[in-house]
């Protein structure tokens, strides 16, 4: 099976970081935010750093769906398992996502509270089915990419009469998070953006126009391995060089412009667009989240238990806010790799292999100076 | 002796019941029946409480593993085979040649006995192929619901010769990393099996006994620092620990890192990260660079060891970081894993 190492082919990627270095003018900097948590992974798992110049800055973004859930959302999912007694689904990595009162919803998982861990929201329905005595609630997250299979299980449940099953809905849109990013005043410089390669499957390349056309931002969507970000990061340089934003494909073996108008119709048809939510980092943000449609009300976790929506401020020692917007890096929070790690996370972006501080402490730290190491040069080595 | 029951226990349709570990009849119909039967040998018929073993040519090595796997049977073994080789391995490793196993059963209530007859079947099975002997036992039955199906715990004794010492303290800047051949196949055969995943070819666990190729590679001459069998926690966990124990860092080159492609896909899949994922028939070596184009091809000439390659160097590091060189042509940490990410692979 070649299909693996064809996209991280050294030869190839020798090649591209060249034509980068080649093409990168010395005299000036570009930062670069890719979006998706899938392109931080991607970037760190390969130590795609070391193939670019250093005037060549990736700055890693939001799209990170553990990372953005503030932990209002959490606590919300915690009071459903502990109060109610609901049979909480939901995926691995929102179980280790630090709520209010040093809980997660691992800790209450060990505490008793019946939490399941699922590899896809159709468990979550098989759960409901064979337990009718019981409330089973998903804990939806994620961007345009995991909406449509919500979507589906939500109609699902409508057709089979489930009067068990429902969504504690976090579904959140890709464009209105670089909105808010580009919008902060005190904000970060950013040149461009590498777009999201699944959410792009979706939502297709148009959406991403006004950043291009408005901000003058230059945005290539990009496939999800190492060599498709290189290609982005080099025609994010000519757009750069040649002063113009145009929204770009390199995902052309996935992505249209219009993107995938039955996934579209299906959200459409289930989900309605919240006026505000609010995201880790972020802010409150309008139009920037989706939930049920009052037609699906049965099936909404928030609806039927009548949930109310409390914000709870993040760690005062924790820079995830700054990070997720891309004005610090995860080196500079005081407590990074000390007090906040992987296995005790203090902030949401040490959660996920896709954020930006995990991706840093599992893959990256050694390049920070204060860390230095004395690993030889690659050449040295067996 | 006389046979204790009037009625033979029902292999076929048979379930574990309360009474099979309350110590009266029943239970002594079960070790008898089932468990004496498919293990069979002069120690096990001692009938003791305790087993009375020779006195030993040179220092003991002990271990100790419980297994939990689920699925109980999986493509290339089950959990009795698993539970044989995975105590074999953790003996072997310290250069030790294994001798006895002790073996201790937790069933839970309901369980086939047909099932249990199979799978201490495959343990003696694989005690024979290892020439190690079962010589103890103990079994408990637990109450439905309070276990899942069948857990056991195996011990270890082996004999390890004058003059060889192997450590995870030993690795020293230089020193080359080799490894015995492909990753993750175990975890990832455990996965597909539980997950339901199918994939063109079944992925098969590498479970197997280790110590005959340790022998081999004892007998090669080369300066062997340190042996372990990278399970739980896959290479990465190895490296770390070793790299721990021997405040030292350690550079993998991702491109030489054997791998079976079918493993690598559904890795890829499922998001996960081979270098993570559990094995149980590989082993990491650690030896002197001078000798290590010996070690290899000494590895190689085995069955078990034909896709072994050198992955990797011991890096004098004051932080010791495990680090690969990536095929991108990049650097990365390979961390500890943090969090579980396959429960019950083992
Ligand atoms: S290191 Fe931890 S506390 Fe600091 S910004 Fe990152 S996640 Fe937040």
């Amino acid at each position: 099976m070649k299909y693996v190492d064809e996209f991280r082919d050294g030869r190839l990627a020798s090649q591209l970081a060249a034509s980068i270095a080649r093409e990168a003018d010395p005299s000036r900097s570009y930062r670069l935010m890719e979006f998706c948590g899938g392109h931080t992974h991607a970037i760190s798992r390969h130590g795609l750093a070391d193939l670019l110049p250093g005037n060549v800055r990736m700055i890693h973004g939001p799209g990170c769906p553990v990372c953005v859930l503030p932990i209002g959302r959490i606590d919300q999912a915690i009071r459903l398992a502990l109060e109610r007694q609901v049979l909480l689904c939901t995926y691995a990595d929102t179980l280790r996502v630090p709520a209010s009162g040093r809980l997660s919803l691992l800790k209450v998982k060990a505490r008793g509270a019946d939490v399941r861990m699922v590899y896809s929201i159709a468990e979550a329905l098989g759960l409901a089915q064979r337990h009718p005595q019981r409330q089973v609630v998903f804990l939806a997250i994620g961007f345009e990419t995991t909406t449509p299979p919500t979507a589906v299980a939500v109609k699902q449940a409508r057709a089979l009469k489930l009067k068990n099953f429902s969504v504690l809905c976090n579904h959140v849109l890709t464009p209105a998070a670089m909105h808010a990013i580009l919008d902060t005043p005190s904000g970060t410089r950013l040149d461009g953006f590498v777009g999201p390669a699944h959410v792009s499957t979706v939502i297709g390349s148009r959406p991403y126009e006004p950043f291009a056309r408005d901000y003058r931002k230059p945005v290539v969507i990009a496939g999800f391995e190492p060599l498709d970000v290189m290609q982005a990061i080099l025609m994010l340089i000519r757009q750069i060089n040649a002063g113009c934003a145009r929204v770009e494909n390199e995902f052309i073996r996935a992505v249209t412009p219009d993107g995938n108008r039955k996934a579209q119709a299906l959200m459409d048809e289930v989900f309605e667009l919240r006026d505000h939510f609010e995201w880790r980092g972020l802010g409150t943000i309008a139009h920037s989240a989706l939930k049920p449609r009052p037609a699906y009300a049965a099936h909404d976790a928030e609806a039927r238990f009548g949930l109310e929506y409390r914000p709870v401020s993040d760690s005062k020692a924790c820079e995830c806010g700054a990070i997720l917007r891309g004005e610090k890096r995860p080196a500079q929070c005081g407590i990074f790799g000390t007090v906040c790690t992987p296995d005790n996370p203090i902030g949401s972006c040490m959660v996920s292999a896709e954020g930006a501080c995990a991706a840093h402490y599992n893959y990256g730290r050694f390049r920070e100076p204060s860390t230095g190491t004395h690993a030889p040069a690659l050449e040295d080595s067996a | 002796m006389k046979t204790l029951a009037v009625r033979a226990l029902d292999l076929v349709q048979g379930r574990v019941d309360m009474s099979h570990g309350s110590g009266g009849r029943a239970m002594a119909q079960l070790i008898e029946e089932l468990f004496t039967a498919e293990l069979e040998n002069e120690y096990l018929a001692q009938g003791n409480d305790g087993v009375l073993l020779p006195r030993p040519n040179g220092r003991l090595v002990m271990s100790t593993d419980s297994h939990v796997v689920s699925p109980l049977f999986f493509p290339g073994g089950d959990i009795g085979s698993l539970s044989v080789h995975g105590t074999i391995n953790d003996v072997a490793v310290m250069g030790a040649k294994p001798l006895y196993l002790a073996a201790a059963f937790i069933l839970e209530e309901g369980f086939a006995l047909a099932d249990l007859k199979r799978i201490v079947g495959s343990m003696a099975r694989a005690a024979r192929e290892a020439a190690v002997t079962i010589v103890t036992g103990d079994t408990k039955v637990v109450e439905r619901g309070k276990g899942d199906g069948l857990f056991i715990t195996t011990t270890g004794v082996g004999i390890l010769p004058e003059g060889l010492t192997l450590g995870g303290d030993l690795a020293r800047p230089g020193d080359k990393i080799l490894l015995s051949g492909t990753l993750g196949d175990h975890g990832m055969a455990i996965l597909s099996r539980r997950e339901g995943l199918a994939f063109d070819a079944p992925i098969v666990s590498d479970s197997a006994a280790l110590h005959d190729l340790i022998a081999t590679m004892l007998t090669s001459d080369a300066r062997i620092k340190t042996l372990r069998d990278p399970t739980r926690g896959g290479l990465a966990a190895t490296l770390n620990e070793i790299a721990r124990q021997s405040a030292v860092g350690m550079l993998l080159q991702e491109g030489k890192l054997p791998m079976n492609p079918t493993v690598e896909a559904a890795c890829e899949f499922l998001g996960l990260d081979p270098l993570y994922v559990a094995n149980e028939g590989k082993l990491v070596a650690i030896c002197a660079a001078e000798d290590a184009d010996r070690l290899l091809a000494a590895m190689r000439a085995h069955p078990l060891g034909r896709r072994s390659a050198i992955v990797g160097e011991v890096l004098e590091d004051a932080h010791g970081f495990v680090q690969m060189a990536t095929k991108l042509g990049g650097r990365r940490i390979v961390d500890w894993l943090s969090g579980e990410q396959l429960p019950r692979i083992c």
